[in-house]
């Protein structure tokens, strides 16, 4: 979502980015001219009127589970965004059983919240599993 | 003359210039725009409707649409931007 219109979109889509991924970009591509809904999400910048790079991840009951901001000039992780993703959507499986830790990734272990783990979590986890 | 701007992320704009008009005693009761942000996490996402473009065809979406679905909202500063 930019506040661009959605002929801008079009041109963008097929003069630009349909030569980086083959058919163009599959998912919708949005227009917020005026800034109306990036002002709610606290991404609208009106002194040079365009949005900052805003994603929220809002999980299938339209709760927001997670967000991050930057300012135009820095580009964004896709690889975390799916990681946070996917841990969100291992919480929500497990009706919060299980939650994962810094450093987790797919693969790696989810901790067991409970009494159990109460100054115990020294044991389950590792500092070296907050890095790849 | 016209002098040739960095070229950014940014979209710059034009505006008024001179002199700014004099404050007459009607705009003292102007409200202040607030900014503020209304999300938070674990609370609902504002529901919203915007027309887009996707595969050829020119859309409305509803976020709400999507209930059920995992979502990714993402806001950048406009098309043509190179990051």
């Amino acid at each position: 979502m930019s506040i661009d219109s959605m002929f801008t979109h079009k041109m963008w889509d097929d003069d630009e980015l349909s030569k980086m991924v083959d058919g163009g970009i599959p998912f919708p591509m949005l227009s917020d001219a005026g800034g109306k809904v990036g002002t709610v999400y606290g991404v609208y910048d009106e002194d040079n009127g365009v949005e900052a790079r805003g994603r929220f991840i809002i999980d299938p009951d339209g709760v927001v589970q997670g967000y991050e901001v930057l300012t135009p000039p820095v580009g964004r992780n896709v690889n975390e965004t799916f990681r946070q993703v996917q841990a969100f959507q291992l919480v929500r499986e497990t009706k919060g059983a299980e939650a994962t830790p810094s450093g987790w990734r797919p693969g790696k272990a989810t901790l067991k919240p409970g009494i159990d783990l109460v100054g115990k979590v020294w044991k389950e986890w590792k500092t070296e599993q907050a890095f790849d | 003359m016209s002098e040739e701007p960095a070229v950014g992320c940014a979209r710059p704009t034009g505006g008024p210039v001179g002199e700014e008009p004099a404050n007459t005693s009607n705009d003292d009761q102007k409200p202040k725009t607030e900014e503020y942000s209304m999300i938070k996490v674990g609370k609902k996402a504002p529901d919203f409707t915007a027309p887009g473009y996707q595969k050829g065809k020119f859309i409305n979406i509803k976020l709400s649409d999507y209930l059920g679905k995992w979502v990714l909202l993402c806001f950048y500063p406009g098309d043509f931007t190179f990051v």
